[in-house]
């Protein structure tokens, strides 16, 4: 078993000539929750495009040792496809039928979309969709999970009541997960770990821990301190003790 | 329910205006505002059906036309589809072919039948090759924008849970397509079918169109505006057919969204 199943290590990448990432390093460790947030543009998607092997760094390394399951931004469910069989893509390698209808139906049952197993996506809002994207990933062996701004689409109130779902999914099948998102709330709300990038060529220009149990109270006072910091970090906010000296 | 009622009524509008026409048809008819020998009544058009019909010409002219639009329709989709598919997976294909097409697609395909009679006389392949040169070149063109269109998401889902290049055609890019192409198949069996009314009134020596063309040289005006009443309602029923391809549950995403 291999501690940190996520690493970049000394990577450097770019688009043409703009550079995206020079000498960076990171490493996630095995069921740890990283949140990446930063500017718009600095390179999150990329990041995780380079944990997925989707992407090959110019220089450095990457290593993903594991099963790796990616959720988009956008809708990606197969509209033609209902969401059964959509979550059942996430298990194409088991042949046996009698386990896969309980794996699905177990998932069905997680994802709180039991009576939606033959329902096409289009006849979903778009928190149930979400929900059938998160199965899809979460369903059969994998190891490692990736969110690229999975609840940007989202409205605010199904937004916060996604963080508790994927919480709560999480407790029942824990995961590695890698979350790239905008929202600072959500990274407090739900990460062991939230990672800063700078505007590129990317670097990791912070980190904090948030040493609670999921789910979280959105109010919590450590949640709270946590999303002052990353906006600090971001010039997005004074830090609190010198917004107190100001006054 | 005051809905349904609604409904019931919208059903019967269509009926309520073909008596309407019917009626001012017959109008006109009877006060003579044009002669009798260029103004068939309905009665006329009625007693000519089924004449026809005893005669057994109107089945044979129907069964002529349809088996000209089943081949070349059915032929311009079994090449279309996939040429249309390869065009759009190919950037550089689609660059070279694209004008060459448009300009096919632009062209009348009654232009070609002096040369469609030329190369291939009188009877069903000059009619085929013009329905043909009528649905090929926009089908290809409609299969191709919808390739374009698909999200490149789908290819990077399917990619993820490992699909092989047979699976990426059939189980993504072709059910990706399937609603745009759809729609397109109605809008070019509706061109075939205007076409083959058209071409069979030059090339043809049996059919709607051809019937349509004697009828007028006989001076039969009741045995045309029957042809044209059949050719209509034929052209329907058509559409009718293809309309139900859109109601197969996994292409609705297609129309409701």
């Amino acid at each position: 078993m291999n501690d940190k199943p996520l690493i970049v290590d000394n990577v450097s990448l770019n688009f043409g000539s703009v550079v995206v990432f020079e000498k960076l390093s990171l490493a996630v460790e095995r069921g740890e929750f990283v949140a990446v947030v930063g500017p718009s543009g600095c390179g999150k998607t990329t990041l995780l495009n380079l944990f997925s092997q989707f992407l090959k760094p110019a220089t450095g390394s990457v290593i993903s040792a594991a099963q790796v399951r990616m959720v988009y931004q956008h809708d990606s469910l197969f509209p033609w496809q209902t969401v059964s069989e959509n979550i059942a893509l996430g298990l194409r390698r088991l042949t046996e039928e009698k386990v896969r209808d309980r794996l699905l139906k177990e998932m069905l049952e997680l994802i709180r979309l039991e009576g939606f197993a033959n329902h096409y996506p289009h006849q979903l809002s778009g928190g149930m969709r979400q929900r059938v994207e998160l199965g899809r990933a979460l369903i059969g062996n994998s190891d490692i999970l990736l969110l690229d701004e999975p609840f940007s689409s989202l409205d605010y109130l199904t937004r916060i009541r996604m963080r508790n779902e994927l919480a709560r999914m999480l407790i029942q099948l824990p995961r590695t997960v890698v979350l790239v998102t905008h929202d600072i709330e959500e990274a407090a709300q739900l990460a062991d770990r939230i990672v800063v990038l700078s505007d590129r060529p990317a670097r990791v220009c912070a980190e904090f821990r948030v040493a609670l149990a999921r789910p979280r109270e959105l109010t919590h006072p450590e949640v709270v301190t946590t999303v002052h910091k990353i906006l600090a970090e971001l010039g997005l906010e004074h830090e609190r003790g010198k917004v107190v000296a100001l006054q | 329910m005051p809905g349904k009622t609604a409904s019931n009524k919208e059903r019967f509008l269509p009926l309520l205006v073909l008596i309407i026409a019917l009626l001012i048809w017959t109008g006109i008819a009877v006060l003579r505002v044009f002669p009798d020998s260029v103004f068939p009544s309905p009665l006329d058009v009625a007693k000519g059906f089924i004449e026809e019909l005893r005669t057994g010409r109107l089945l044979d002219d129907i069964v002529a036309s349809l088996f000209r639009v089943t081949t070349g329709f059915g032929l311009a989709v079994l090449l279309g589809v996939p040429v249309g598919l390869w065009l759009g997976n190919h950037a550089r294909a689609r660059a070279a072919f694209l004008p060459l097409i448009n300009f096919f697609r632009s062209l009348s395909p009654l232009a070609w039948i002096p040369f469609a009679i030329l190369w291939f006389g009188i009877g069903d392949l000059p009619t085929v090759f013009l329905i043909f040169m009528a649905v090929f070149f926009p089908l290809v063109l409609a299969t191709v924008a919808a390739v374009a269109n698909i999200p490149s998401v789908y290819f990077r889902v399917a990619r993820d849970y490992g699909f092989s290049d047979t699976e990426m055609l059939m189980k993504v890019t072709l059910p990706a397509i399937a609603p745009q192409v759809i729609t397109s198949l109605r809008v070019t069996a509706g061109l075939a079918w205007l076409v083959v009314v058209a071409a069979e009134m030059i090339a043809g020596r049996a059919g709607l169109g051809f019937a349509i063309w004697d009828a007028r040289n006989g001076l039969r005006m009741d045995l045309l505006v029957c042809g044209m009443i059949v050719i209509g309602v034929i052209g329907i029923i058509l559409d009718r057919i293809l309309l139900q391809l859109t109601k197969i549950p996994s292409v609705r995403w297609g129309y409701e969204r």
